[in-house]
């Protein structure tokens, strides 16, 4: 299991537009990605329930990778919310 | 062989199948479904069409706006695959309650627009729209009111009770050869989309029947028939006569896709005047090489409230996506008093053109503006988009358009939405703005004159009044100075300037106009071409063909 923490710096917070293309960033991976804010948790590929977490600018949320290819996830996973979020 | 008659809009020929064009009603029932699995079939088949329909959206979006303006088509997308909350939600209506795909469709993304609308972040209560969206274009596919289901896949000549407006625009007019309706004016939605298509149309044809649907036809416009199921020898005669009008018609046609160049080598752009997404095809059709007036009018004319923000972007969008990267320049609200619409309440005026209209109903109803500002500015995402304010007459008035239009742009950020980069003008039609075009340039990316106003405004002549025709001139010198002038402060301060009124079409003038330094003229789409073929036979080497003002 992989684990990175990550603070939100986009104005608007996890938003529709990236949300989308999260998902399919995380669909090309064997692993499951797990977005955790405070006690709420979900999967990242689920992008309603991603946006109904309602992360806005300022959150530090923890992002759970795990699977068989994990160590070549969590990377590109960290790169991809540095990118968009 | 049947022969029917009505009354033709233009002496062309149509020769092809006939389709039966049949809006279904939407109505969305409650009642028990007994094939479950027929409705989950239903659902899968639709949700797969809108998910190919918004990866298309997205790769047009991606070349034109880029990758961020695209991401919201790959949200969509995502909204429908079968491991979101949404597809369980759908899957379960059925099975459970045994519903149809329509009723459960609405009811799974009806809450899940609720969910979003009551999150404290408005960003997120702003995404409701976008599950909207989607729940529309999956219940379109489901009640085949998309236009692959509504229009086939094959040309045909489409025959139908009329056309509303909102339907024309659905058309896809490659698939069009010809409409025949049973309703209609010469004035008609239909008549006016068949004139700026040049699409052979026969309207107030009584005999039309639901039994001619596939069947082979002739619309003959200069007869003012159809014949289904015609003889071998009348389709081999109207083949040919039809050919012949298309041989006509080619010589200007070769003037597609070439320049609006003078011998002597100077180019200027030439635009199409538009009233409303329905003129789109007509646009495409005469190699227009942009829209210099599109009429925004039609979003507050075609509708029976207010038309919202949503209903405004989406028409906007349209335009927008279909003819992009060609500049589109939309000219906001430019209703008066002497328009009547019932729910803008306002009053009888006796002297409506100079009353209260166009700039000045929006900058005193400024959230009535600010919905149509907000809508253009989210369409802006979608294509190359220019906003022009009309009945200027003064820096205040430009001033105050543009700190509205800065606000919507400053709220529109906060909630995320996509733009794009866009040109800010004025129409020049009032004596004001010509007196001041030096100080108004300063203030703008552009200049459109609209020579139907300014020559009423300078002349004092009511161009409604038809007594009044001996003592018009259209070419009066007062009008011609009121446009050299314009254009030479617009370019004193390095301003684009054209012309979207009739002048503009006007051959005897286009000399003149070329001589003033005009850089845009905007024009009926059918006389893009005949324009065109003028400028490229204009040499301002030679001395100028009329006397100029």
């Amino acid at each position: 299991m992989k684990e990175f923490q990550y603070t939100i710096t986009d104005p608007v917070g996890i938003h529709a537009r990236p949300a989308g293309l999260l998902k399919q960033e995380v669909k090309k991976f064997g692993s499951s990605v797990q977005v955790f804010k405070g006690d709420a948790f979900c999967d990242a590929a689920k992008t309603l329930k991603l946006m109904g977490l309602g992360i806005v600018k300022g959150d530090t949320i923890t992002v759970r990778v795990e699977g068989d290819d994990e160590d070549v996830c969590a990377p590109a996973i960290e790169e991809f919310f540095k990118n968009n979020f | 062989m049947q022969v029917a008659t009505g009354k033709s809009i233009l002496n062309r020929i149509a020769v092809g199948k006939i389709r039966i064009y049949k809006v279904p009603e939407r109505v969305i029932s409650d009642a028990l479904v007994d094939d479950v699995q027929a409705e989950l079939d239903r659902f899968e088949a639709a949700r797969v069409r809108v998910q190919d329909q918004q990866m298309v959206l997205y790769e047009k979006a991606l070349v034109q706006a880029g990758e961020d303006a695209a991401g919201i088509f790959m949200f969509h997308y995502g909204l429908l695959e079968d491991d979101e909350d949404l597809y369980e939600a759908v899957t379960e209506i059925i099975t459970g309650q045994k519903r149809s795909a329509e009723y459960a469709v609405k009811e799974a993304f009806d809450n899940q627009a609720e969910a979003f609308a009551t999150m404290s972040d408005p960003y997120f209560q702003a995404r409701s729209t976008d599950v909207i969206d989607v729940e529309n274009d999956v219940l379109d596919v489901l009640m085949g009111l998309d236009a692959m289901s509504m229009q086939g896949t094959e040309p045909a000549i489409l025959v139908a009770e009329d056309f509303a407006p909102s339907e024309t625009v659905k058309l896809d007019k490659s698939l069009l050869l010809g409409m025949i309706t049973r309703e209609g004016s010469s004035n008609s939605h239909t008549a006016i989309l068949a004139r700026s298509m040049n699409l052979p149309t026969l309207i107030q044809c009584k005999e039309i029947n639901d039994s001619w649907d596939g069947k082979m036809a002739i619309l003959d416009g200069y007869n003012q028939c159809v014949y289904v199921d015609p003889t071998e020898d009348l389709l081999k005669s109207l083949t040919a006569k039809q050919q012949e009008d298309i041989r006509k018609k080619a010589l200007l046609q070769d003037l597609k896709g070439k320049t609006s160049t003078t011998i002597d080598g100077r180019t200027i752009r030439v635009y199409a005047n538009i009233g409303g997404p329905q003129d789109v095809g007509a646009v495409q059709v005469n190699d227009a090489e942009g829209v210099g007036l599109f009429r925004s009018e039609f979003v507050y004319l075609n509708s029976k409230d207010d038309p919202s923000e949503e209903e405004q972007f989406g028409a906007y969008r349209r335009v927008l996506e279909t003819l992009a990267p060609k500049q589109v320049v939309i000219r906001t609200c430019d209703i008066g008093a002497d328009k009547t619409i019932d729910y803008m309440n306002l009053d009888h005026e006796e002297n409506p053109a100079l009353g209260f209209r166009a700039i000045r109903i929006c900058l005193t109803r400024k959230d009535f503006f600010k919905r149509q500002l907000r809508a253009l500015l989210r369409a802006s995402a979608y294509g190359n988009l220019a906003i022009m304010f009309p009945m200027i007459i003064s820096v205040r008035e430009v001033k105050e358009c543009r700190a509205i239009l800065d606000e919507c742009r400053k709220e529109l950020e906060k909630e995320g939405a996509a733009m794009g980069d866009i040109e800010v003008g004025i129409m020049i039609e009032t004596p004001a703005a010509a007196l001041c075009a030096d100080e108004l340039a300063q203030e703008v990316d552009f200049f459109s004159i609209g020579t139907n106003d300014l020559t009423q405004y300078v002349c004092a002549i009511d161009r409604q009044n038809a007594k009044l025709e001996p003592f018009s001139d259209t070419h009066h010198p007062a009008v011609l100075r009121a446009i050299r002038m314009t254009v030479e402060a617009g370019h004193r301060h390095g301003i684009w300037v054209g012309i979207c009124g009739e002048l503009g079409a006007d051959l005897s003038l286009t000399d003149t106009f070329l001589r003033m330094g005009i850089d845009e003229l905007s024009v009926n789409p059918t006389s893009v071409l005949p324009l065109r073929k003028e400028i490229r036979g204009i040499d301002l080497r030679q001395p100028p063909k009329e006397q100029e003002a």
